[in-house]
């Protein structure tokens, strides 16, 4: 009988990614792939060469007469505002006027011909500026009382500084925790057309196309209804799409409107690096209180962290850093506070974890110098400080109430056969020889919902086409983390109906209006809720339509795979939608979703900023070379949390990606400012993100099956995005132990990350000097 | 401007470009085969890898005009009859992509090391497929499904001219 068969590529099963053929046989246009009309010209950015200065004058004359150069933009040509800050501060113009801010700041554009000829051009500037002092770094900017560029906040419960006066032990540290370029693979690009009446369409490579239209809106002085933002696909995102498209945009609208022609903006990998926002690099201040047993009585932290010029998005951003400082731990008495200060960099913005894995690699290190104060196995540091029953109230005075934290860890702890491997690492480190390992077991918990509580929304829209074919599209954007993929097997569960039914259509702002960023790991959750909202809309019609049609009750209306069953009788799924057509029901419907429960008051800090938690856990160990610092990461183990997975295969690949791309922030990857505050890492020549050798020997990942999200997310998922870059924290602790093993375990290497060959050498000498003297 | 013939995925194709022009542009811009992409502008990223009388080159270290008289094969042409070719196929099976924008460049570096070993009689092992993709980075996968993928194909490949 028809009733075993089910549809193909519904929802929790392995399916491919919905552009993996385009993908492989180079079919799948990107922005730059888009056919350039007759007329396209195209622009470059011309960037300060100082990092702080007034600017005396801008001599762009020799840049106006270069060959085949057709405008030049400054401030000047700016109709509307001159500024695209995100939370809508007015400190991030898209041209400064008076100030140079930072070292790489556009200052103007020019447009040519060609991209070649704008390049050339635009290096012909003759920019004169007087120099103002700058401050580059965190700790500079805190020692010269640097400014914050948006609020700080506190998150307290308890009396953090009683407690830890009362601690049966107690100590302080400091961690430095560098930035991290995003690297994505496409670089940033954006590609003006200008239309009719005033209007114009934008294609851009970004995760927020609705900020993008808003940017391009008021900087040309038009409504929003003016301008369309569009993009199908993103050749990888991580946060650095999320606001730093916008002066692409806007200066690609710019130059369209201003010449009337197609303008396209894309620049080379070297002004992307430099111009464009980077992970915040933090420094943290920490002190602990705790007992005998390694139980934390309080903790009291400050992170700070270097924001760059302008707040982008650094408030939330920080914000997100101290709601993960306690990773997955119970503090009886805390007090944590940000600074996102203002330093004469480039301004720093979202990149995957947004903060949270920053605070999550304090949260480790406080634990790491517990266990190396009372010679413990820091696993055991860790289990003895989980949430737990009883023990569940986060700084933020939301509770914990799923608590599978333990046991995720635990059955890592088993699988991967931890102490057993551990107590063989210590007999190898006790032979004394060259080579030294390490491993360690750290756990990840994140919450789960923009912190921002409105931007927990989104929009879909579900067409059913007279032929049977289905088109969906919702406000999220795909950059090849599989979302088109997921939400379109939620379609295809809800309706029934075989994937390949479903088309999923680009991102545009003239689809589905006042989207929010696909960002915080939230584009499932969000955009699946809309589809099936549409989904479910439809779908009561139909059964309406069915009802009436076939005069039965509505509960004998049933969708089954491909078909639909009313009453005794089976119609093929098409069949019945033309019948539907033909008796006039409307076959489009729009969904909307919006989370909920979630609440959250800054001033006091308390709340439910989150809907839920996403967990996991990873084993990793590593062998150094402690004559040349350098090492390997020869086997890690992950055990993952994603509820009920809407698609193993690409989950499986966003925890293997984002473990690799966690680790390549902790160990490889090293912005690096010289004095003058000029990026000199702004290539993947001197850049280095993680290559094919450099993932673990061996690497097992697992998703652990038995969970389900307890709060009515799609399909009991959870989301994926960003959590699995925590994972990475467990090779900092494996080196760490490693490097610890030259001074048999007594200190705490403390080990600034990323965790560089250069850096484990140091702290090997440190070590082994220390115990000379 | 200096006329310049080539074979491109079997077809021969003439046209005069600037001396400057860089290969990888010329593919894209003069022949619109963007699947050959634009990655790091420095021959650091492999994105834009094509074959070169039958070796992989990065598209944007070579000069158009240098590629006189050559033979090329982009992603474009490694499918055969709307077969895929049996790398895209592993790629595709093994989930080995996830933007994809590094992906053309991965298969093409991928059927020249396997091509390159089986005529050296060499065996591709997983060590090997690693060290061979020095040159060739990816911000999305992690690395682990498309060395999956290369072993898959390298089993699959039965032949050495596979490739062309």
């Amino acid at each position: 009988m028809r009733a075993t068969v089910s549809i193909r590529g519904g929802a929790h099963t392995p399916e491919p990614h919905e552009s993996a053929v385009g993908h492989v046989t180079g079919s799948a246009p990107y922005t730059d792939d888009i056919p350039e009309p007759v007329g396209t010209l195209h622009a470059c950015l011309g960037l300060s060469e100082i990092a702080h200065g007034r600017i005396v004058s801008m001599d762009l004359d020799a840049v106006r007469a270069a060959p085949g150069v057709v405008a030049v933009l400054t401030a000047a040509d700016i109709p509307g505002a001159n500024d695209i800050s995100p939370t809508g501060l007015g400190d991030d113009p898209v041209f400064p006027t008076d100030t140079v801010a930072y070292h790489g700041q556009p200052l103007f554009a020019v447009v040519a011909e060609t991209r070649d000829q704008a390049r050339r051009a635009a290096a012909l500037a003759r920019i004169a500026c007087d120099p103002l002092p700058a401050i580059l770094g965190v700790e500079a900017a805190l020692d010269a009382g640097a400014p914050d560029v948006t609020p700080p906040l506190t998150l307290a419960r308890g009396d953090a500084e009683a407690a830890l006066q009362a601690a049966p032990h107690r100590l302080q540290g400091r961690m430095r925790i560098g930035g991290q370029d995003h690297m994505y693979l496409e670089g940033q690009i954006a590609f003006a057309i200008p239309g009719e009446d005033g209007t114009l369409t934008v294609h851009c490579s970004t995760q927020h196309p609705a900020e993008a239209q808003q940017m391009v809106a008021q900087v040309l002085g038009l409504p929003f209804n003016a301008v369309t933002v569009q993009v199908r696909r993103m050749g990888g995102g991580f946060g650095g799409k999320e606001t730093q498209m916008n002066l692409f945009a806007a200066v690609a609208a710019l130059a369209a409107t201003r010449l009337d022609r197609p303008v396209k903006l894309r620049p080379d990998r070297d002004q992307d690096m430099i111009a464009t926002g980077k992970r915040h690099d933090f420094v943290a201040d920490y002190d602990v209180g705790f007992d005998a047993e390694g139980r934390i009585q309080a903790v009291d932290a400050r992170l700070a962290a270097r924001c760059g010029f302008s707040a982008d998005l650094s408030g939330p951003v920080t914000d997100r850093a101290l709601f993960h400082a306690d990773n997955g731990y119970f503090y009886p008495h805390v007090r944590l506070a940000s600074r996102p200060l203002k330093t004469n960099t480039v301004s720093n913005t979202a990149f995957r974890g947004f903060g949270g894995p920053q605070g999550a690699v304090v949260a480790e290190r406080i634990v790491e110098e517990i266990a190396f104060a009372l010679g413990e196995d820091p696993l055991t540091i860790r289990q003895r400080n989980f949430y737990g029953p009883g023990r569940d109230v986060t700084p933020y005075h939301q509770r914990v109430e799923d608590n599978i934290l333990p046991r995720l860890v635990a059955e890592l702890e088993a699988s991967s056969d931890y102490r057993a491997r551990r107590a063989a690492i210590l007999d190898f480190n006790a032979q004394g020889g060259v080579a030294r390992r390490g491993i360690a077991l750290t756990p990840v918990k994140f919450g789960i919902s923009f912190t921002a509580t409105w931007y927990n929304q989104a929009g879909a829209l579900v067409h059913i086409y007279k032929d049977g074919s289905v088109g969906l599209n919702h406000g999220g954007t795909e950059m090849g983390q599989g979302l088109f993929t997921k939400v379109a097997q939620v379609v295809a569960s809800a309706l029934q109906v075989d994937l390949a039914r479903i088309r999923v259509t680009a991102t545009a702002t003239d689809k589905v209006p006042n989207t929010s960023a696909t960002a915080a790991s939230s584009g499932a959750d969000l955009n699946g809720m809309a589809a099936l909202d549409a989904c479910r809309k439809l779908k009561a019609r139909l059964v309406a339509f069915a009802s009436d049609r076939w005069d039965v009750a509505a509960d004998a209306v049933a969708f089954a795979p491909n078909e639909v069953r009313v009453g005794d009788a089976a119609i093929p799924f098409d069949a019945f939608v033309k019948e539907a057509y033909m008796a006039r029901v409307a076959l489009s419907a729009t969904g909307f979703y919006k989370t909920p429960k979630i609440h959250w008051d800054r001033a006091n800090g308390q709340g439910r900023p989150f809907y839920y938690f996403a967990y996991g856990a990873a084993v990793s160990e590593v062998e150094i070379d402690t004559l040349a610092g350098e090492y390997q990461v020869t086997r890690t183990d992950i055990l993952h949390d994603v509820g009920r997975s809407l698609n193993p295969a690409i989950d499986l690949g966003q925890v293997e990606g984002g473990f690799v791309q966690g680790m390549g922030w902790l160990t490889t990857e090293e912005l690096w400012w010289d004095a003058d505050g000029r990026l000199r890492t702004h290539a993947p020549s001197t850049y280095k993100i993680p290559l094919a050798s450099d993932r673990p020997r061996r690497f097992n990942v697992a998703l652990a099956d038995w969970s389900e999200n307890r709060e009515m997310t799609i399909r009991r998922s959870k989301a994926v995005g960003e959590p699995p870059i925590i994972l990475a924290i467990s090779v900092v602790e494996a080196l760490s132990m490693a490097v610890a093993s030259v001074a048999d375990y007594r200190v705490c290497p403390r080990l600034d990350t990323p965790v560089t060959p250069e850096r484990v050498l140091m702290a090997v000498e440190g070590l082994r000097a220390a115990g000379d003297g | 401007m200096t006329d310049v013939t080539m074979t491109v995925n079997g077809k021969a194709v003439t046209r005069s470009v600037p001396d400057t022009m860089l290969l990888s542009d010329f593919l894209r811009e003069e022949l619109r085969l963007t699947g050959t992409h634009i990655g790091c502008d420095t021959s650091q990223c492999g994105a834009c890898v094509v074959h070169l009388d039958g070796k992989a080159v990065k598209s944007c270290t070579a000069l158009a005009v240098a590629c006189d008289g050559a033979r090329v094969t982009t992603i474009e042409g490694l499918a055969t009859g709307g077969v895929l070719h049996p790398m895209q196929k592993a790629f595709n099976d093994n989930h080995g992509l996830q933007c994809g924008f590094c992906t053309t460049g991965m298969i093409m570096t991928g059927v020249d090391m396997v091509n390159r070993y089986r005529a050296a009689g060499r065996t591709l092992d997983e060590a090997a497929i690693r060290h061979e993709l020095e040159g060739n980075i990816c911000r999305c996968t992690g690395y682990h499904n498309i060395v999956k993928a290369i072993s898959q194909a390298a089993a699959e490949m039965a032949a050495p001219q596979a490739a062309e």
